[in-house]
């Protein structure tokens, strides 16, 4: 071992290899062990906001409101999205990319291990904060995970603490938390790569956290700023957004979405991340236009910016502005165009394991090639102005977040889960885990097209019984989709516990996190890396790195 | 295909025996870039603030409450020379620093923390003063948004300094680096652009 460069804080601090499970639960400043935290606090709310989801679907099995009251079901499709998205798909991804990024880029750990273990310990306290609501008089919030005034403004209770006084600090301490996880990410990824990494030979998957985590920095602190008028309307009656006092309510929805339209790259770009990491393994080709991939990135990162009124256009919204914005949303299908055909053309000829994490990956490519669809269909003014705010939005948006963010996320939980625990998973479960999800999902969602286009709104506990073949269908598949998870913790738990010993290389791909031991010892490597090719280099015979030791592992791969 | 590496055959060749390759990253130069990444994701609050002040300003029917005729803008003004003058004060402070002028530099930041105080205190008055309060339509409560969030930094920025200053006190303490000084410095010339730019919203702009 050579001179570290982590600094040794004077305060003695847990940054020892997670010998136990106990140190999971202690703050520990090593990006794996907090990656880990990340992974499985947010798997717990997943299935919090999931049980939601069965009672969502559940109360629409049937065109009556006859499963929970009215206010329980408004409290629910509020606290599903939130869950979903504040506590599940926004720490997930973080949790990956805290495991994955530092190996995969040749460093130690992240440029600030503190401020990394402070963000990840922010996450259970807003969760926490967020299921109190729970137990208010008033219960949580009502007002859909938008929180649009003025119905968010209503407070029935009068009493200052309520639901969606919560819902707002719980809102406010994630933004916190990931603008932490932001400035560590840029730093770590533009400061701490190993000699030989420049940029144009990281990963795509680094590429894709690093255009993120820009869209975190840039748009998050909208999102804050239109919370914190928002708390102050609601707690001591101010006049931003309330019309009645001369506010103005359609700005709230300009900073929400000025934040929320960018969030939804925020969540899929790891996942474009995760499936040109795992198409080029499993198909052994190198990814192809591996640097229009990794720009594309940024590309999507830049376009983000100037969307996010395409969901306001039944909001009163201009005619000119409608039509810029349409054009501009139509241009993010350019970027995640090349994504897609790049990835096509990765697959196309290769010699195709079909394991579990590229079954899952090839079904999120599927699904996002769906999504896609009607996200052009939506972005066009005429379309979006009948389809507003019904059921075709939500079978849009579910597509994207169950079908491709979750579906990219347990490709990427196999995919690296024997070198997380060292352990390999059962591959028959798996494939149980990816055919009952994908049915499932497809089920669930597709009906709901449909139904948005025959007019059923989003967000009814009650609906005309015509509507009622396609939800009968759409819970059905909502109810495989809920099964469809225990396999995967069934999977997860027993194999990490009793697993056949998995080597450090099991899919024989090339990439540096494939050079450290599994699961990586406390420092990740030995000596670092000097790496010495681009990455991707299936059926090559340059070696990834120079150092000499390490070339006989990559020599055999090809 | 050819290796377009960007480390030479002998450098490599030569870091690979003498293992000198593992580069000891610079944690001050690392902490100054999260720092201004940090502050450029900050601004963005401010600048989604402004945003909101323009578009009420000019869509709002009744934009000043009823009874207020306006704001005074002569206080404010003075207010806005000593917080801008206290940007060059912390500029030198710092220069004295580099300079191992130990007492010059305590003697400038003192200055400088003397400047955010008065400037603290002369909002307070002006606060004291008008008579709208933050639910006085959208005027009030985005004058004391602004005005208020932006006192907040000054007071974060103020503590900052009190923190350097008491660090100064320990002998060699800045000898190997001062990146808290840096970057409170940094954060104050930040504060100091933003209130430029609130001034002449706020007080020239009405």
């Amino acid at each position: 071992m050579t001179n570290t460069q982590i600094e040794k804080p004077k305060i003695a601090e847990p940054h020892h290899p997670p010998t136990t499970w106990k140190t999971y639960f202690t703050f520990s400043t090593d990006h794996k062990v907090i990656g880990i935290q990340y992974i499985v606090t947010s798997f717990l709310f997943f299935l919090i906001g999931g049980i939601f989801a069965m009672i969502i679907r559940g109360e629409l099995i049937t065109p009556e409101a006859d499963l929970v009251d009215r206010t329980v079901y408004n409290a629910m499709f509020t606290m599903h999205g939130t869950i979903m998205l504040f506590l599940w798909t926004f720490p997930v991804l973080v949790g990956l990319a805290n495991y994955l990024v530092p190996l995969m880029i040749g460093a130690r750990d992240m440029a600030f291990p503190r401020l990394n273990a402070v963000a990840f310990w922010m996450v259970p306290v807003f969760g926490i904060i967020l299921m109190a609501s729970f137990f208010l008089p008033g219960g949580p919030a009502q007002a859909g995970w938008w929180s649009y005034p003025p119905v968010s403004l209503q407070n029935p209770t009068g009493n200052l603490i309520n639901g969606q006084f919560l819902w707002l600090i719980a809102v406010a301490i994630s933004g916190v938390s990931s603008i932490m996880g932001g400035v560590n990410f840029v730093t770590t990824i533009v400061k701490m790569r190993a000699p030989g990494m420049t940029f144009f030979r990281m990963p795509a998957y680094v590429w894709a956290v690093f255009s993120a985590q820009i869209i975190q920095l840039f748009g998050l602190p909208a999102l804050t700023a239109g919370a914190v008028m928002l708390l102050l309307d609601l707690s001591i009656g101010t006049a931003f957004f309330d019309p009645a006092k001369g506010g103005n309510a359609v700005l709230f929805q300009h900073f929400f979405w000025f934040y929320s339209h960018p969030a939804v790259y925020v969540i899929i770009l790891p996942v474009f991340g995760i499936f040109s990491e795992i198409f080029p393994v499993y198909s052994r080709k190198p990814l192809f236009g591996y640097k229009v991939v990794a720009v594309s990135s940024l590309l999507i990162a830049g376009v983000s910016g100037f969307v996010w009124v395409h969901h306001m256009f039944a909001s009163g919204t201009p005619a000119w502005m409608r039509i810029v914005f349409m054009i501009s949303t139509m241009f993010v299908s350019v970027p995640t165009g090349i994504k897609v055909f790049a990835w096509v053309a990765t697959i196309w000829g290769g010699k195709l394991r079909l394991t579990t994490p590229m079954l899952f990956a090839l079904g999120g490519l599927i699904m996002f090639v769906f999504a896609g669809i009607t996200g052009i269909m939506l972005s066009s003014v005429p379309i979006d102005i009948h389809v507003n705010n019904t059921y075709f939005v939500v079978g849009h948006f579910h597509y994207v977040l169950y079908g491709t963010v979750t579906m990219g996320m347990f490709a990427a939980f196999y995919h690296w889960f024997p070198k997380m625990t060292g352990r390999m998973y059962y591959e028959g479960l798996g494939k149980l885990h990816f055919w009952l999800s994908f049915i499932g999902t497809n089920l669930n969602f597709l009906p709901m097209h449909p139904l948005g286009l025959q007019g059923m709104l989003r967000r009814v506990a009650s609906y005309d019984p015509e509507y009622a073949f396609w939800n009968v269908i759409a819970s059905i598949g909502g109810f495989l989709l809920g099964m469809s998870t225990l396999p995967f913790i069934l999977n997860m738990i027993g194999s990490w516990v009793q697993g056949e010993k998995a080597p450090d290389n099991p899919w024989r791909a090339i990439g540096l996190e494939w050079l450290v031991a599994s699961p990586p010892p406390v420092e990740n490597f030995e000596e670092i890396p000097v790496v010495i090719s681009e990455p991707y280099g299936y059926g090559k015979s340059e070696p990834l790195t120079a150092n000499l030791e390490k070339q006989e592992l990559i020599k055999d791969l090809n | 295909m050819t290796v377009n590496s960007s480390i030479s055959r002998e450098e490599l060749q030569e870091s690979l025996e003498t293992r000198t390759v593992e580069h000891t990253h610079d944690e001050a130069a690392n902490s100054m870039f999260g720092f201004i990444v940090f502050l450029l994701s900050e601004s963005i609050i401010f600048l989604s603030f402004f945003a909101g002040y323009i578009v009420y300003k000019t869509t709002t029917p009744d934009w000043l409450p009823p009874g207020v005729e306006g704001l005074e803008v002569r206080e404010p003004a003075i207010n806005t020379v000593i917080l801008v003058s206290s940007s060059f004060v912390i500029y030198f402070a710092e220069l004295a620093l580099k300079r191992h002028n130990m007492w010059g530099f305590r003697l400038l930041w003192l200055t400088t923390m003397a400047m955010g105080s008065y400037f603290l205190y002369g909002q307070a008055v002006e606060w004291n003063s008008l008579h709208f309060t933050v639910t006085s339509g959208v005027f009030g409560g985005m004058f004391y948004l602004l005005t208020g969030f932006h006192g907040l930094h000054v007071f974060t920025g103020v503590v900052l300094q009190l923190i350097m200053l008491v660090r100064s006190l320990i002998p060699g303490n800045y000898d190997k680096g001062h990146f808290g000084v840096d970057a409170t410095s940094l954060f104050w010339h930040f504060v100091d652009v933003i209130w430029i730019i609130l001034f002449l919203l706020i007080y020239i702009w009405q």
